[in-house]
């Protein structure tokens, strides 16, 4: 680990966290909008690799390496409720949307 | 300080893609795109962040699991998109009215999964008697 966080890394970093709260907040919007429930799944799935780089964001931040183990489990859980989603859409028929609710 | 500027460089870069594929994933009209957005702007993003981590850590142990990481992620976000693409799809999703090739035939020119072929074949004799009455 480095020794200590220079003022360039530092600025780096703040950019960083910025730059994905941004992304955050943008794909909860798409999340909450939608408008159909594969569009919503998408939304989840890169909310997913968001929170991935958020965990390797801050593993540099504290230096720290334990949050990783974190980000694979986050990874896994994706996949597998993308996968689920994908089946039940499949299984469902037409995907709903926003006016039939 | 020139680590540090390595890793920098890739935090900047992942954080730049990630943001890319946001608002692409916000602001593109139909699934597809999205989803393009999505899954190769996303995957790179996370995957320059990962990488920058591996750096930053001088340990073997860090770097065997941001490798294993990144190859899990490279390895199921195509399939992910795939997945829910091909769902999406055949059970009827709306494409841009700008789309000009759509190379899949949705009346059944390539196989499709059962479940899917009988509810359309459902809706298409409502529609078709819909069509008789009028």
């Amino acid at each position: 680990m480095l020794n200590g966080e220079t003022v360039l890394l530092d600025t780096v970093l703040v950019i960083t966290f910025a730059a994905l709260s941004i992304s955050l907040v943008a794909g909860m919007i798409r999340l909450l909008i939608g408008p159909s429930l594969p569009d919503r799944v998408v939304a989840l799935d890169l909310i997913a690799y968001i929170v991935i780089a958020f965990i390797a964001t801050y593993c540099i931040h504290t230096g720290t390496s334990d949050f990783i183990d974190a980000a694979i489990v986050v990874a896994l859980i994706a996949f597998l409720g993308t996968t689920a989603f994908a089946r039940y859409v499949l299984k469902a028929g037409r995907p709903s949307t926003n006016d039939e609710i | 300080m020139i680590t540090e500027l390595i890793i920098a460089f890739f935090l900047l870069a992942g954080s730049f893609f990630v943001l890319i594929a946001s608002i692409g994933v916000l602001r593109l009209p139909d699934l597809m795109m999205k989803m393009h957005a999505s899954t190769k702007a996303g995957t790179l993003g996370a995957g320059l962040i990962l990488v920058a981590v591996g750096i930053s850590f001088d340990e073997i142990s860090v770097l065997t699991r941001i490798l294993a990481t990144i190859i899990f992620l490279l390895l199921t976000a195509p399939v992910a998109a795939h997945l829910i693409g091909r769902a999406a799809y055949y059970t009827g999703i709306e494409l841009w009215e700008g789309t000009i090739v759509d190379e899949m035939d949705r009346n059944g020119e390539i196989s499709e999964p059962e479940a899917s072929r009988k509810s359309r074949a459902a809706s298409d004799a409502k529609l078709n008697r819909n069509v008789s009455e009028s």
